[in-house]
């Protein structure tokens, strides 16, 4: 098993670790999720149908509305949220959303595309807190 | 963060549990994006529907609710997005009595901390419009973008926590659009068609967005003659922020911070990207559906202005929407009641239609909706709402305000 160290910006939320689930595709908890099943639905997400539940989430940015920011939170209160968002580069209303949700979220990586660094299935450790994921395969 | 000797006070708890809550958050935001301190902001605006807030948004909002009068009212003029109900009609939309509940003990604890229950993403034009330069701190997407762009304001996108923490603080972290260095134009596109219709104004949102793909991206465009009116711009902006995150535009000529394509970037060395008239129909290809029954026609996202109410009361005129399409105009309380009062709703009424106000159609549990009313193939001319509702299980089409109303009356796609 090899251990991969990834540096990123200082993030939000609790040191968690969890499964991962990558895509290149984009997020927006209101354009691309049924939260009452905990799967992406919308049809031509690289995700759709996917659970996301208690994973470690590696998407490339964040897009769409305001809303997310409540429904990270809400997700959260049901125990139906990813463990962890990673991002290549998040918009304000994900970082807001996981501050408050008290989810582990992290972006800008020193080490390239994070899509790319980190393969589904993978073992994902987040540190927001020193901006250290490591990932074991 | 730096932190004045107020905000020290108010992170501290010594101005109320709400406003230590509210610092709380505001740091931790202003942290992630390396904000050295905070800026005072002039108004705050929050989404506020229940959808999105779930239960455990409604108890947070209660929670601060609780506190006495003096914690919780909020230091700034504060105004809400569209909510998910309208109170009059919500059965008839077989929306459900506990949706509403949810939603009356929202509007009690908002209106407990102060907040003006506005209801409107269309604020910019019905409110209080900002003026160039005032710093805010501003919820849905499309009402930051029309106020960055249109009227030379400064807000981030604020989801509801952080604007409600603006609220109650009177101040939001500094990055961003707040900062001048970060509102150049990083994207530049040459549009080589002209927009005929808001559904076309919208598509050039859509693309350009689409192509931008990043909030700390700025597109400036290039190559429109035409005068857009304030609704043209208002789905440009909705669709570019719903497709690609974006929160400002410059449209060289038309917006104040670009009088000149040489006012927010270097031509020489940001090249122009072709936005084609093939791009235009391309775009509309993606949203099918010509000759199939249509469920519901939503004239939404964002809200109507009483223009575009009226332009859809002058299409209705004389015909009958067919009975197996529901037609939806949601628009604004301030809206609804002008459009009441000019005669404009019962044109509408008597066609057939449903005029909604106070809510938004995809922030009003959509996917509810649709398995409630049997709803699959849904009509719009909002470039915004057909990149949205496929979420919530709808096959969204797209087509201009006029081909929609055919649409309505015919009960298939034209």
């Amino acid at each position: 098993m090899a251990l991969i160290e990834l540096k990123c910006h200082l993030g939000v939320g609790p040191k968690v670790s969890g499964t991962a689930l990558v895509t290149d595709d984009n997020f927006s908890a209101r354009y691309d999720l049924d939260r009452i099943k905990g799967i992406f639905s919308r049809p031509q997400h690289k995700l759709a149908g996917e659970s996301y539940v208690d994973r470690i989430l590696v998407v490339n940015t964040a897009k769409g509305g305001v809303a997310s920011a409540w429904m990270l939170h809400e997700m959260a209160s049901r125990g139906m949220a990813p463990r962890a968002i990673l991002f290549n580069t998040v918009n304000p209303i994900l970082a807001q959303g996981a501050a408050l949700a008290n989810m582990a979220m992290c972006d800008r990586f020193a080490d390239g595309d994070v899509t790319r660094l980190i393969m589904s299935g993978d073992e994902v450790e987040v540190d927001p807190a020193n901006g250290i994921v490591r990932v074991t395969r | 963060m730096r932190l004045s000797s107020e905000e020290t006070a108010m992170l501290n708890g010594e101005m109320g549990e709400p406003r230590r809550w509210a610092m709380q958050h505001m740091v931790q935001v202003g942290r992630f994006f390396d904000a050295e301190d905070c800026v005072k902001v002039s108004q705050a605006h929050m989404m506020a529907d229940t959808e999105s807030l779930g239960e455990a948004g409604v108890e947070l909002i209660e929670g601060l609710a609780r506190h006495g009068e003096a914690d919780r009212r909020v230091r700034i003029p504060m105004i809400t997005d569209p909510r998910g109900i309208d109170f009059k009609h919500y059965r008839t939309l077989k929306q459900t009595d506990a949706m509403a509940e949810l939603e009356r003990r929202a509007v009690t604890a908002f209106e407990a901390l102060g907040i003006l229950m506005t209801d409107t993403c269309i604020n910019y034009q019905t409110i209080m419009p900002p003026v160039r330069g005032e710093h805010l701190a501003y919820g849905d997407t499309g009402v930051v973008i029309y106020c960055n762009s249109v009227l030379g304001a400064h807000s981030n996108f604020e989801g509801g926590p952080s604007a409600l923490a603006a609220g109650l603080t009177g101040r939001t972290p500094r990055y961003g659009l707040h900062l001048a260095g970060n509102r150049r134009a990083t994207r530049r596109y040459r549009v080589e068609f002209q927009p005929q219709s808001l559904s076309d104004w919208g598509a050039v949102g859509g693309i350009v967005g689409k192509r931008t793909g990043s909030y700390w991206d700025v597109p400036v465009i290039e190559g429109i003659t035409a005068q857009p009116t304030s609704d043209d711009l208002k789905h440009m902006g909705a669709a570019m922020a719903s497709f690609g995150s974006v929160p400002l535009f410059h449209l060289v000529g038309i917006t104040p911070e670009a009088p000149t394509l040489e006012a927010v970037c270097d031509p020489k060395t940001l090249a122009a990207e072709p936005v084609t008239g093939r791009d235009l129909a391309d775009f509309f290809g993606n949203y099918g559906g010509k000759g199939e029954k249509v469920d519901v026609v939503v004239f939404s996202a964002p809200q109507l202005s009483i223009v575009e109410m009226r332009q859809l009361a002058d299409l209705l005129d004389g015909h009958k929407v067919h009975k197996g399409t529901t037609l939806l105009a949601v628009t604004s309380p301030v809206v609804a009641a002008d459009a009441t009062r000019f005669g404009i709703t019962r044109r509408i009424e008597e066609a057939g239609g449903l005029v909604l106000q106070g809510m938004c159609f995809y922030q009003s549990y959509a996917r509810e909706m649709a398995i409630a009313n049997g709803w699959k193939r849904l009509l719009t001319n909002s470039v915004k709402l057909v990149n949205i509702i496929g979420g919530y299980g709808y096959q969204p089409s797209l087509a201009s305000m006029q081909d929609c109303v055919r649409s309505a009356i015919a009960g298939e796609i034209v």
